[in-house]
């Protein structure tokens, strides 16, 4: 296992703690060697056990640190807790658990230091340990970054290893048995003669019991759940309308809210509600940061009521229209806005010099989120204590900004983590909780739950980034010989990171992402960073980064294969000099039969990125219709080293590619008066089920380390489709939403 | 004024105009039914009138002209409708959230065209929105459950 398995080893030791009625069983945080500040970071109360197993008289419990927010990561990590621990995964129950510095995430800081993914020497290595110490130093248990199964992998079945030598334990020392002659199944100790013992009977005597944790992660020749295809936890519950998500949580006198802030994302002037307060069922009109807010006795009346509000908003603290979007772009390829320049491989100007140059320019626009479930939070303040029940990608934010707002200490506020209707990067930001927290203060002791309209979640929605890139580009002799890209963009990471107080030091990482660390071979290979001037908020969508430079990278790289003459499948292959990276371009050749004869108004395209450490090759295949697309075939082959479920990665890798065609074909936010014009789904579409192509999925195990592939699929996918439409009708699409310059069926 | 939802009489005190879908859930409690955008776009709020689906956030209360299904009301977990068994076989549900608007859908489809073609079945769920994009899985768990229900 390399990598992970040497930092899993170095950090962490499973503890055990009574619990009422059983046992916990779990991390304790750093070994903390006192040579090195940057490990010796964590105050001595925090050294203290968080459970990944409990288990006590009435049942088992396994906790899932990372936010599910539709893509099964309670699944994936209650199947690696359970193949270890020798349960079946109808036998046990699933939580969240609370925040706890303990859950840091070690795979996302991994990914956040400037080396690519297919460097592991000894600089990459280093860096990244200091990367994982400043991580663990901010308590980030962030799910994202597609980071929840590697970062899972090892911690969770070690968790599940250790508890079932320690419940072995139990037995013998319960029954005079001796531990070797003791197997573990379905969730109990079979005894020599026969008998067993239930882990729900072993509870007790584990807690009294230092862990064994002297154990061997068994062999994957060996397992029962991972890498099977398996029942997802919550499918029964999500196939039946029983499953609870954030909006529904319900409180006994609880009050419903809907609050409107500037959809100029500035400050209020001043606002009129004295037709809202007259609303049947509204309880207060209270004021928020830059909004205000109803609360009613039900959701509908306090959006009814919010909306009757007369608001005067102030001006946008960027520019108002969205042509001055683009033309901050554009003016931001010169060297004072240079952010990075991390791929400059042989001599780019030279080889551009005199040469017959191919050039191109490439635009991605605004995007929202727009997961079906509406954001929500419900808090209740009171003197000593609040909690917070809501869907989020970031607890320990929301528990450090709950503390600020309401003067608690961190440890007095409780965050619940509830499930997510989907979230795409919407999640990583906590407004509405600091909304519904500002609201609830104003009636401690009452549990207020804040629902956004569809409209406010839109208007509101921190966008994916806006960017542009410009390519220059020689090919000689058939092959690509110089490749030149430069990508314009405002930084995601500082816009995020802002809006939780934290500065980001040197360059912008996500602003490179996708284009500057492919495993491509050119003569002369130059990719420069841009970091144009904050404009509208943005944040992380699907991919961050990569989900525009995906797609400008490979298409001006497809654009040169064409000037050249080659084959974009074999001058791709040749290019590319890592083996599991071409390997996925074999795989897709392999699977789409490329190069066989399509027929008339065909068209095929091939893309390939790297993005999140996954090298990831897709195929798309189009007809052209009388002038419109209609999407027919999309292959894809990904290099996630492990596949934890087959039916899970399918079902994930397949939504991806839809997520991603569906918004590359049809969906934007524009800005006009400063506000986004885009309010709901009739204007900010994405793909429905009559245009879904057909999705064949593979995914590759040939590399040494295991990957997430919850945003992988998606960097790629705008760019094989835009080359499959070149190669149907060679018309080149330079910029999404492609239906801007041709339709879709 | 008085709903009869998946079999029970309720006797509720709204406005006209409040949009069944708020009715079902902040009166009633009944939360298998979604909110996702409120203009009958997505399709997360569908449930059946009599049969028929409907987008329950642009049905007001007062023109609610039949008995009430939810997904609640179409099978449990112990004893799940065909076109339920055919979600969980092909494991259909990522977040899950549009589903039991598009378990709906299918089941109405279903009821008054029992073999569907893959162009009645794009019809009949285009409207219905899945952000996660499990469109796939969909189509394939509808014409599972039409095989199940014609073999009944």
């Amino acid at each position: 296992m390399g990598r992970i398995g040497k930092i899993a080893r170095r950090t962490f030791l499973v503890g055990s703690a009574a619990v009422v009625g059983g046992v916990a069983f779990g991390y304790y945080a750093y070994k903390r060697p006192v040579s090195n500040p940057l490990l010796n970071d964590l105050a001595e109360g925090e050294a203290a056990l968080t459970p990944y197993v409990k288990i006590d008289s009435t049942g088992i419990t396994l906790i899932t640190p990372r936010a599910d927010s539709g893509q099964g990561a309670y699944h994936v990590q209650a199947a690696l807790i359970a193949e270890e621990l020798d349960v079946e995964l109808d036998q046990v129950s699933v939580d969240p658990g609370m925040p706890d510095p303990a859950y840091y995430n070690t795979a996302l800081s991994a990914e956040a230091a400037p080396f690519r993914s297919t460097d592991d020497g000894f600089a990459a290595d280093t860096t990244r340990g200091i990367m994982d110490a400043m991580m663990k130093f901010m308590g980030m248990q962030i799910t994202g970054g597609s980071t929840t199964v590697p970062d899972s992998f090892e911690k969770l079945r070690l968790a599940g290893a250790v508890a079932r030598e320690t419940l072995k334990a139990a037995a013998a020392q319960q029954t005079g048995a001796n531990v070797a002659d003791l197997k573990t199944e379905k969730g109990a100790v079979i005894l020599p003669g026969g008998g067993s013992l239930a882990y729900t009977e072993l509870a007790a005597t584990a807690a009294s019991m230092d862990p064994v944790n002297d154990v061997t992660l068994r062999d994957p020749s060996t397992w029962r759940l991972v890498g099977k295809e398996m029942e997802r936890v919550d499918i029964l519950a999500k196939s039946t309308g029983t499953q609870a998500y954030g909006i529904d949580f319900e409180m006994d006198g609880m009050v419903h809210a809907s609050v409107r802030t500037s959809p100029r994302r500035g400050m209020m002037n001043g606002f009129d509600a004295e037709a809202a307060r007259e609303m049947r069922g509204v309880i207060d009109v209270v004021q928020v940061t830059d909004g205000v807010a109803v609360v009613a006795d039900n959701t509908w009346r306090a959006i009814q009521a919010v909306n009757a509000i007369d608001v005067d908003w102030g001006p946008a603290p960027y520019p108002a229209e969205q042509a001055e979007h683009w033309q901050a772009l554009s003016d931001s390829f010169t060297s004072d806005h240079q952010d990075s320049r991390f791929r400059d491989d042989g001599d780019v100007d030279a080889a551009l010099e005199g040469a017959e140059v191919v050039e191109a320019e490439y635009r991605a626009p605004y995007l929202a989120h727009a997961p079906l479930e509406p954001i929500s939070a419900v808090v209740q303040v009171a003197d000593d204590r609040a909690d917070v029940w809501t869907g989020t990608q970031i607890p320990r934010f929301v528990q450090t900004n709950v503390a600020k707002l309401t003067g608690l200490d961190t440890d007095q506020v409780f965050v619940h983590v509830l499930m997510m209707g989907g979230s795409f990067g919407h999640r990583l930001e906590d407004r509405v909780v600091r909304e519904a927290t500002e609201i609830a203060m104003q009636m401690k002791g009452t549990p207020v739950k804040l629902t956004y309209s569809r409209e406010e979640d839109t208007v509101q929605n921190d966008t994916r980034q806006i960017a542009m890139a410009r390519g220059r580009g020689v090919v000689k002799d058939g092959k690509v010989e110089a490749y030149d890209l430069g990508i314009a963009m405002p930084s995601v990471v500082a816009s995020q990171m802002g809006r939780q107080g934290l500065p980001v030091p040197g360059p912008d990482l996500q602003i490179v992402a996708g284009a500057w660390e492919q495993p491509m071979q050119i003569p002369n290979y130059r990719v420069t960073g841009y970091r144009a001037p904050e404009l509208a908020p943005v944040s992380s969508w699907r991919s961050v980064g990569a989900s525009t430079n995906g797609f400008f990278h490979d298409v001006f790289l497809d654009e040169l294969i064409h000037a050249a003459g080659a084959d974009p499948m074999e001058e791709r292959m040749r290019l590319c000099w890592h083996d599991p990276s071409r390997k996925t371009l074999e795989a897709v050749a392999e699977m789409s039969n490329w190069g066989s004869d399509l027929g008339p108004n065909k068209g095929r395209g091939v893309a390939f990125c790297m993005s999140f450490g996954v090298p990831t090759a897709e195929v798309v295949e189009v007809t052209n219709m009388d002038g419109a697309i209609k999407i027919d075939k999309v292959w894809v082959a990904a290099e996630v080293g492990r596949v934890i479920d087959p039916i899970n990665f399918e079902n994930m890798v397949q939504g991806g590619i839809v997520w991603a065609l569906g918004h590359a074909m049809n969906s934007e936010i524009t800005i006009a008066d400063g506000m986004a014009e885009q309010r709901n789904y009739y204007d900010f579409e994405g793909m429905r089920l009559s245009q879904t192509p057909e999705i064949f999925v593979r995914g590759l195990e040939n590399g040494d380390t295991v990957r997430g592939m919850g945003e992988p699929m998606v960097p790629p996918a705008a760019a094989a489709l835009s080359n499959a439409i070149f190669a149907a009708t060679g018309q080149r699409v330079r910029e999404m939403p492609m239906n801007k310059h041709i339709d879709f069926v | 004024m008085k709903l009869t939802v998946n079999g029970t009489e309720h006797e509720v005190d709204v406005e006209d105009d409040m949009p069944l879908l708020w009715v079902l859930r902040d009166e009633l409690n009944i939360e298998g039914v979604k909110y996702g955008c409120g203009v009958a776009q997505c399709g997360a709020c569908t449930v059946h009138i009599d049969g028929e689906a409907v987008r329950s956030c642009q049905t007001a209360a007062a023109d609610v002209w039949g008995d009430v299904t939810t997904i609640e009301g179409l099978g449990t977990p112990d004893a799940m409708h065909a076109v339920q068994k055919a979600w969980v076989e092909h494991q259909v549900a990522q977040c899950g959230y549009c589903q039991s608007g598009q378990m709906m859908q299918a089941a109405s489809l279903l009821a008054l065209n029992p073999a569907p073609t893959d162009a009645d079945i794009d019809d009949a769920m285009n409207g219905n929105l899945c952000r996660c994009g499990t469109y796939s899985r969909i189509r394939a768990a509808v014409k599972t459950a039409a095989t199940k229900l014609q073999e009944a």
